[in-house]
């Protein structure tokens, strides 16, 4: 048997592959609508040493 | 390497649902519901997405924990009926595959719960883990007929972690939650041990059927229901509480009584006689019980905005 012929196997592990490829995406998305939601809320600041970092240019 | 060749290798590689079955998925539900009712019954609002988000992860370190126990008991899960077809007995995965995705999803999930929500959140989900794969898994499972009891409190955490998540802070409400869970799952157990009989006899796990005999465990399956209706009647009168509350505690409790007192009143001959029908019932019960009476809060915490959940 040749393995470049088409095997069920190959079937199955191309699901299961895809099924891991769109976990990994969705958990890309949830990641960037966590980010997204954390910098637009009203109390969010950035951490002291960035923030200084920033402001240096204008003082 | 793969033999190519052989039809059995293919047959027996793990799916995506394999995998996904090591998280427990059953348990995971029970988790996710009343992780979500201890976030939602806390003062304080969340923003969807984080809601979202930090329950899912509690959701996942569940799951891993789960796979934590599954990589453990793999030999004594071969051995028990309820549990013989889980996916490393049954030879789809791997015991180091399960213990690397059980290791891996917990990082993964207690870093993300700390980014999403808070770091207090994400320690107590680590500490749930650890305790239901270290403390309950290596430990007490098969050193004492304590088993249940202690371990119960694993499950018992996901509505502190989900309080924690909306407020950042403790309080006494999410540990009223808590010790309904906690009380709980004794009776929950016992009534499975004592109809699935052989199992952990099989198994050699000290259950306390298997300990202190079976006329006990209807003793003790009487006692801590007797407690646990205490407690949950007595929830009604605290903040978490109200009259939905109140009614459903006292309809359920009622019931879950009865179920008990038959159980105590029954000896081996009689559950044998009928396949352990009022058993079965309780347990079935049990489950009813559990999701109601966190329903019933979150009924009250639903209503709040309007007036009309609590007593006030």
């Amino acid at each position: 048997m040749s393995l470049r012929q088409e095997h069920e196997i190959h079937t199955r592990r191309k699901g299961r592959n895809v099924g891991v490829g769109l976990m990994l995406a969705a958990f890309v998305v949830l990641v960037m609508a966590l980010t997204y939601v954390k910098i637009t809320q009203s109390d969010f600041r950035l951490p002291d040493a960035q923030g200084t970092a920033t402001q240096e240019p204008d003082s | 390497m793969t033999d190519m060749t052989d039809p059995k290798v293919f047959e027996r590689e793990a799916q995506l649902g394999d995998y996904f079955a090591l998280l427990k998925p059953r348990v995971m539900q029970l988790v996710v519901f009343t992780a979500l009712v201890g976030m939602l019954a806390a003062p304080v609002s969340v923003h969807p997405v984080i809601g979202f988000a930090s329950i899912l992860f509690v959701a996942i370190g569940a799951g891993a924990s789960g796979a934590l126990n599954m990589w453990w008991d793999a030999d004594i899960d071969a051995v028990m009926l309820r549990t013989k077809g889980r996916p490393i007995p049954s030879g789809k995965v791997e015991p180091g595959e399960a213990l690397g995705i059980g290791v891996a999803l917990s990082g993964l999930a207690v870093m993300m719960l700390a980014l999403s929500a808070n770091l207090l959140a994400a320690a107590m989900l680590a500490f749930t883990i650890l305790f239901y794969a270290v403390v309950y898994s290596m430990w007490l499972k098969r050193s004492t007929p304590q088993n249940i009891v202690i371990g119960g409190a694993a499950g018992a955490f996901p509505p502190v972690i989900g309080w924690l998540i909306a407020t950042g802070s403790f309080a006494i409400e999410p540990w009223l939650m808590f010790a309904l869970i906690f009380m709980w799952t004794p009776p929950h157990f016992w009534a499975l041990a004592l109809f699935m009989r052989s199992d952990y006899d099989d198994a050699g796990v000290p259950m306390l059927t298997v300990t202190h005999g079976r006329p006990a465990t209807r003793r003790h399956i009487l006692a801590y229901t007797v407690l646990l209706a205490l407690l949950a009647v007595g929830t009604a009168f605290t903040a978490i509480g109200g009259p939905i509350y109140l009614v459903t505690a006292v309809v359920l409790n009622a019931l879950f009584l009865i179920g008990a007192a038959r159980i105590w009143n029954r000896n081996e001959n009689d559950s044998e006689a009928d396949n352990f029908a009022v058993e079965r019932k309780f347990f079935r019960l049990s489950l009813w019980y559990l999701f109601l009476h966190f329903g019933a809060i979150l009924a009250e915490s639903a209503l709040r905005p309007w007036g009309l959940g609590g007593w006030s």
